[in-house]
């Protein structure tokens, strides 16, 4: 019976995709931390943004294409919002929905700032937004709105070199 | 001929990283919401000033935005009065032009003022990056050196659950003659808009 549970929710998500992904909120930085240290053959982009932010929405697209363009690679994007005004969820949720990100979205909820930032990226002051590569052979905080080719380059290189 | 090269390679980043603990600030003349012009000369008389780049729009900027005010209520008295600056390029951040900036500082009743850094050299000059971002400056006859580098407190969605209030901390440990530990702290905020960035 749980089999089958399990089975129909994960076909209900297959059909309908960004509608129904999950969006993880976590409320402590140590919860979170597992996404920034993976250690297998998959590349991360791991982009901290919010609703609110102006050069994040403008970035958005780039994430997008990039999703599409690398969705046979071994590359993984997260998109961590740091959201903190009212419905959180709800908020990134519609976000979402209206800018047709397909892109796996975690929010961060940790208010503390200054405890993680540098656990993220001593290269890092905080402002947003800013993007985290990384694979098991090297890791870079970009403090930055990309263009795509600008990315790709990133990518490129980053996925290529051992 | 390869130190000439090592040096020219790194004139950029010494230029770009802005005030550490220990720099001077050099002085800067912007234009405050009431008409007048500010500088940080204008300071000799002062024990120091908290200098905090903020701005309208930034929802970090607002809501810390009543904790500014309350640090200058607390430190202006001291010897230590807050001085902010707005970094953004109003092109590019309407909500933060000199007019919005007035506004918004006669709504809040700012006590202290409120200064556009029109050509955008004096946030390049510091090093600030985001808004909220706070530099305490201490007056050593004269010159303004730089002793805090960081954020306000360690909760930016909840003022009643502040646990850590870093930039208070920071001015008490300079009125009791101690060195601000931490004098560097970090937060989350919003990129200053720029054109050239």
């Amino acid at each position: 019976m749980k089999k089958l549970l399990i089975l129909t929710s994960l076909l209900f998500s297959v059909h309908t995709g960004i509608i129904a992904q999950q969006i993880p909120v976590y409320d402590s930085f140590e919860a979170y931390r597992f996404h920034l240290e993976k250690n297998n053959d998959t590349t991360y982009v791991i982009n901290f943004w919010a609703t609110y932010c102006a050069p994040c929405i403008k970035e958005m697209p780039v994430f997008r294409k990039l999703e599409k363009n690398y969705a046979d690679e071994p590359l993984q994007i997260i998109l961590t919002s740091l959201d903190f005004k009212g419905d959180v969820k709800e908020r990134v949720r519609t976000f979402m929905k209206r800018h047709k990100i397909r892109s796996r979205v975690v929010v961060l909820d940790d208010p503390d700032s200054n405890s993680w930032i540098d656990k993220v990226s001593a290269n890092w002051s905080g402002a947003l937004p800013a993007t985290l590569i990384y694979n098991k052979h090297s890791r870079q905080l970009y403090e930055k709105t990309f263009t795509y080719p600008e990315l790709k380059n990133i990518i490129e290189s980053k996925m290529r070199k051992p | 001929m390869l130190t000439l090269l090592f040096g020219l390679m790194l004139i950029p980043f010494s230029m770009g990283q802005g005030y550490d603990i220990g720099d001077e600030a050099m002085n800067f003349r912007l234009k405050n919401v009431d008409g007048s012009h500010v500088s940080l000369s204008d300071y000799q008389d002062e024990k120091g000033v908290i200098v905090i780049f903020t701005c309208n729009h930034c929802p970090y900027a607002q809501a810390w935005e009543e904790r500014i005010i309350q640090i200058d209520r607390q430190f202006d008295p001291k010897g230590y009065p807050v001085v902010a600056i707005q970094p953004n390029d109003p092109e590019l951040v309407p909500q933060d032009n000199f007019k919005n900036m007035k506004k918004r500082a006669r709504e809040k009743n700012y006590s202290f003022p409120y200064l556009l850094d029109e050509t955008q050299d004096v946030y390049r000059t510091f090093g600030a990056t985001r808004t909220p971002h706070v530099f305490v400056l201490d007056n050593q006859s004269g010159d303004f050196i730089v002793r805090y580098i960081g954020t306000i407190d360690d909760n930016y969605k909840d003022a009643d659950k502040v646990e850590k209030r870093y930039l208070a901390s920071a001015v008490n440990a300079l009125l009791n003659g101690n060195k601000p530990d931490p004098a560097k702290t970090k937060a989350v905020g919003c990129s200053i808009k720029d054109k050239n960035k």
